[in-house]
């Protein structure tokens, strides 16, 4: 590990001034952090320890909805009877993900932020361009089994590792960020998450300094939802393909289909030409094909993860199926 | 005071039976655990001595070729760093078990991907680990490696010593009314024991102190002395707790060897642990194997043939290599067998002994082949089985020590409920649930090794029992309590039992199922060498002396041990050693694994539901601890059917998924429950408590009962392990 200093700011204003530095990084429940530290994947000169600031809590929103506080913990996210209520899917999506250890110490914010599970992002030893610029990518022509399939790059074909962050965006979630320079900024996950292009060590649009201070769930909108993880062992293993699903069904018309993916692209994905082919039509079989065609349509196995294509298929056939006819 | 015993003929008298306290085999708590749940029992890495300094290998990222020099200069001007140890004497590869003398050292030469090359020593772990990771190091790479076993350039050794023909195996295949033929293959596995190696080394003089993590102290003390190139006489290791061997722990590693270099160099004690990633990269894997199986079969399903022949991988220059075949010498009768092996001399970690090396692959590939062979057949798998289990030793004609496979076979079905099992696949569902039921044989050798242990009866009538055993999780410390309590007539609380110290008589080690049978049988002959002497002090014979409660009892006497041993000690020295009946008989542990299984038919996840197993393995010593390491056997072959695998890159053979997150062994909610039962056995030819090992017979054919049931759940064949959603995917529609 790196020698670095340490720093516990008593306000948000200290902590973004102190985290614009050069080779800061904010640490909170450092489940994911402190191994990439021990490791020297990721090597800060300094730490910002954000846990005693006030970011803690869940409250109500004037629209209705929710704000979650970066602070909190997933474990107490998950557990949050409105949560299990009015956001089924992301009490699910929580508790599928790490483990019961790691949920205690691992909070909202830093979910967000956590970093790829590509092997040889891991690994000092191997080129990759997220962790060193410009050297290149190892994971092609390599093991393949937990990488993308949508949204890659020639730069990068690393999976987002997050389950929370997938039912976020299912959810229609934002994130709020201040602004290193002052100023607040609301942002959809499809704008928060960058995808890999030329520039892969960029993950999101935070600047240096930029502070998650919260994420803000809308209003309730009910409908049937579900998270089906798919993984190599019952639990404590990442996502090979996950899927966050809002469905509804009125007059036998299907008038929601909110759909996130986890484990299929660089960040949790969402297609909206597939869900504008869902709404307004009757559940069909035929039309589930079509739209797993379209949302496949561009996928791209590497080898070892070409069997997340049709596994992506089935599960969105077999969700859609499940929900069309319970609720019909 | 010797009591000594050489196995030339089986034990004709079964004493153990005869005893009166009636403590052993019953499911005595482990007197150490308190220790341990409480953190008390210090592990090697626990320990911290005044002026320790920390070192941390280095390894080498690349996976052939040699090192010109490293940056001394640079690493020695970050902060804290003492040295930088590129000494010949460290290892490049870890010592084998039993090797008994120093393994490969040099590492200069680069033989595989995260091969340690050098060690820095810091004054703090921190320091020492960025130093470690930050140390220039010159490479020559050289080309000509290779990384797969299958790759043709690697060119396999065929060993005759490993081949067994016998008939024609070829015509028997021909003239088979069923056949079954096929490859399969099992990855790398890791032994993946929850401590990783650690070793604090300290000198005083030319004497060395050693506390390390390690499972067979006389050994090692030889590996260790013999690469540091000084005396045994002068090297104590010190090994009381041992947090998981699994094999890993058999043979010294680089960071003994290392640690004790830097601290003899430094005049200072130094303290050198394993990331978990060096527990992966630089200690020992079980090697990947590729197994081409025949079975030729009449109508009735009896074998006429039987072929296994296997391919393993292994560095140049090592002795060990996966004995996959070990198990099918003797399981099943057929006239024409052909078993042989061949060895690929590939750039990977080194190859060794990983949870019963052999059967724990071997068997479970061949109980795979038989359930293919029941459905050519179209006979009950249980029932196919039961009609090939031999009399005798089908190659060399010899009997068996004891042989309860059919009643394990037997007893299993009834307690599982095998009758309720569809004979075709895909026959029960449950939502989007197929469920299916799979049953395996379990076989695993039985050895008996040269051990010794000092038994003292105190003047207080207490005991105290001594020897350099290791107690590597599986209750050692509880069972060689029960033996000397039941020998002594002794209640457990007053048997201190003390373990892992050189200084103590020679023992067995703990590894390949031994331990129990032979550092246990050690501490028998010593108690009943302390039997003679009490006996006489009594003026009885020893067949007449009784010992129950603190009391000796002969004919109407009862006297207080406290009394008779009158204010001295009493001491005797307890050697077994194997003898002639090792050559007369075939001596092993049977079982029976079944398994019930969840396939999805949407993902192709499979869940075990349920498991029985039944074993016999002569005398039960203590019932608790046997049964996890039966339950611990079990969920291994759950991995090893569903999720482990050692995923190796193609292009230099480095081990990509090198941590727990990614290596996954299986976690609570992979194993259901499970359980385990043992069939009442005594064998005579093992050693003289009649009792055999148990710690590895539980994994063998788990994986492949597991398998086995994923067919008869959903269609689909596993031929190469393990079973992971994508393989099961493929037979779904």
């Amino acid at each position: 590990m790196k020698p670095f200093a340490f720093d516990r700011p008593a306000s948000r204003e200290q902590a973004r001034a102190l985290g614009a530095e050069e080779g800061t990084a904010f640490i909170a429940g450092g489940t994911n952090l402190l191994d990439l530290m021990k490791l020297e994947v990721m090597a800060p000169e300094r730490l910002v320890d954000i846990t005693r600031l006030d970011m803690g809590a869940i409250s109500a929103t004037p629209e209705g909805g929710l704000e979650i506080g970066a602070l909190v913990t997933n474990a107490d996210l998950a557990a949050d009877a409105r949560i299990r209520r009015d956001y089924p899917v992301l009490a699910r999506a929580l508790l599928a993900g790490a483990s019961g250890q790691l949920r205690n110490k691992a909070t909202t914010g830093g979910n967000l932020l956590q970093r790829t599970r590509c092997y040889y992002f891991y690994d000092t030893a191997m080129a990759c361009n997220k962790r060193r610029p410009g050297s290149g990518c190892a994971a092609r022509g390599g093991a393949t089994r937990l990488h993308a399939v949508l949204g890659t790059s020639p730069q990068c074909i690393a999976s987002h590792p997050s389950d929370m962050a997938v039912a976020l965006r299912a959810l229609d979630a934002r994130v709020v960020v201040e602004r290193a320079a002052g100023g607040t900024e609301v942002m959809e996950l499809g704008e928060f998450y960058r995808l890999p292009g030329t520039r892969p060590e960029r993950e999101t649009r935070l600047e240096a300094g930029d502070l998650v201070t919260a994420v803000r769930l809308p209003p309730p909108v009910g409908g049937k939802q579900s998270y089906r993880k798919v993984r190599d062992r019952a639990s404590y293993a990442f996502a090979l393909v996950s899927l966050a699903a809002v469905l509804e069904l009125r007059d036998r018309r299907i008038v929601r289909a909110d759909l996130a993916w986890g484990g299929l692209a660089p960040m949790p994905w969402r297609d909206p030409a597939v869900e504008e082919m869902l709404l307004g039509a009757a559940p069909d079989p035929a039309l589930f094909g079509r739209a797993a065609d379209r949302l496949l349509a561009r996928a791209e196995g590497q080898g070892g993860n070409d069997f997340k294509i049709p596994l992506a298929r089935r599960l969105l056939l077999a969700t859609l199926t499940q929900a069309t006819e319970e609720t019909a | 005071m010797i009591g000594h015993r050489k196995m030339d003929a089986p034990d004709s008298e079964g004493r153990l039976d005869e005893m009166a306290q009636g403590v052993l085999g019953g499911p005595l708590d482990r007197p150490e655990g308190p220790l341990k749940v409480t953190g008390r029992a210090s592990y090697a890495a626990e320990w911290s001595v005044d002026g320790m300094a920390h070192g941390v290998l280095v390894r080498a990222t690349i996976a052939c070729g040699r090192i010109r020099g490293v940056d001394r200069d640079h690493a020695m001007a970050l902060p804290g760093v003492l040295a930088v140890i590129t000494d010949p004497r460290l290892l490049r590869n870890p010592a084998q078990g039993t090797l008994g003398h120093a393994p490969v050292q040099g590492p200069d030469r680069v033989f595989y991907f995260g091969q340690p090359i050098a060690l820095v020593v810091a004054e703090s772990f921190e320091e020492a680990r960025h130093a470690a990771q930050n140390l220039r190091i010159d490479y020559v790479p050289e080309r000509g490696g290779v990384f797969d076993a299958e790759d043709p350039a690697a060119e396999p050794e065929r060993p005759e010593d490993g081949r067994y023909s016998q008939g024609d195996l070829e015509s028997a295949m021909r003239e088979a009314a069923f056949r079954v033929e096929g490859i399969w293959r099992t990855p790398g596995h890791n032994s993946a024991p929850m401590e990783p190696h650690a070793s604090l080394a300290s000198w005083e003089g030319e004497r060395l102190t050693l506390r390390g993590s390690y499972q067979m102290l006389g050994h090692n003390r030889a590996e260790l002395a013999d690469s540091l190139g000084i005396a045994p006489e002068n090297l104590r290791i010190l090994a009381p707790y041992v947090g998981g061997g699994f094999g890993s722990k058999l043979g010294i590693a680089p960071e003994a060897v290392a640690a004790a270099v830097a601290a003899r160099e430094l005049r200072r004690p130094v303290r050198v642990v394993f990331a978990r990633q060096q527990v992966f990269e630089a200690g020992m894997r079980r090697s990947e194997t590729r197994q081409r199986l025949r079975l030729a079969a009449d109508r009735e399903g009896r074998l006429l043939g039987i072929g296994h022949e296997f391919l393993v991988s292994q560095l140049p220059d090592e002795p060990f290599s996966e004995p996959v075949g070990q198990a099918t010498h003797f399981t099943y009768a057929a006239a024409h067998r052909l078993i042989a092996g061949e060895i690929a001399r590939i750039n990977r970690t080194c190859a060794g002994s990983v949870r019963a090396p052999g059967e724990a692959v071997g068997v479970t590939a061949f109980e795979n082949a038989m359930d293919e062979l029941a459905e050519a057949a179209d006979l009950d798998p249980l029932e196919l089985r039961l009609r090939n289990l031999p009399e005798r030793d089908p190659e060399t004609g010899k009997p068996f020590s004891s042989h309860k496979l059919a009643e394990a076979l037997r007893e299993g079905a009834r307690l599982f409920g095998w009758d309720r099992r569809a004979a075709r696949p895909g026959q029960r569902q449950e939502g989007e649930w197929l469920i299916g039921m799979g049953t395996a044989a379990a076989i695993r050798v039985n050895h008996l090794k040269e051990s010794r242990a000092r038994v003292t009866l105190l003047p207080d009538g207490a005991a105290r029992v001594e020897t350099d055993m290791t107690d590597i999780g599986t209750g050692t410390y509880a069972i060689l309590t029960q033996i000397a309590a039941e020998m002594l007539g002794l209640s457990p609380e007053r048997v201190s039992t003390q373990l892992g110290d050189t200084e103590f008589p020679r023992s067995s080690g703990s590894g390949g199922s031994w331990g129990a049978g032979s550092s246990g049988s050690s501490v028998y002959l010593a108690c009943e060498a302390l039997r003679g002497k009490l006996a006489e002090k009594l003026g009885c014979a020893e067949r007449e002396l009784t010992l129950k409660d603190g009391r000796a009892i002969a004919g109407n006497r009862a006297v207080a041990l406290r009394e008779l041993l009158d204010g001295a000690e009493l001491s005797a020295q307890g050697h077994i050693e194997p003898g002639k009946v090792r050559k007369d008989v075939r001596n092993a542990t049977y079982g029976a694994h079944f398994a019930e299984v969840a396939v999805s038919r949407i993902t192709g996840e499979t869940r075990v539901r349920r498991m029985t197993g039944v074993f016999a393995a002569g005398r039960i010593l203590n019932e608790k601890t046997a049964r996890s390491q039966c339950y611990g056997g079990m969920i291994f072959g759950i991995g090893m059917a569903l999720t482990e695998e050692l995923i190796h890159d193609a292009r230099d053979g480095h081990i990509v998924n090198r941590d727990l997150a990614e290596y996954h062994l299986p976690v609570n909610l992979d194993v259901p429950q499970i359980e385990v039962s043992f069939l009442e056995e005594r064998d005579p030819y093992a050693n003289p408590m009649q009792a055999k090992g148990i710690g590895e017979l539980g994994i063998c054919g788990a994986a492949a009962s597991v398998t086995n049931a994923i067919y008869n759940a959903c269609g689909q064949r596993i031929r190469s392990y393990p079973a992971t959603l994508d393989k099961v995917l493929a037979g779904l529609s």
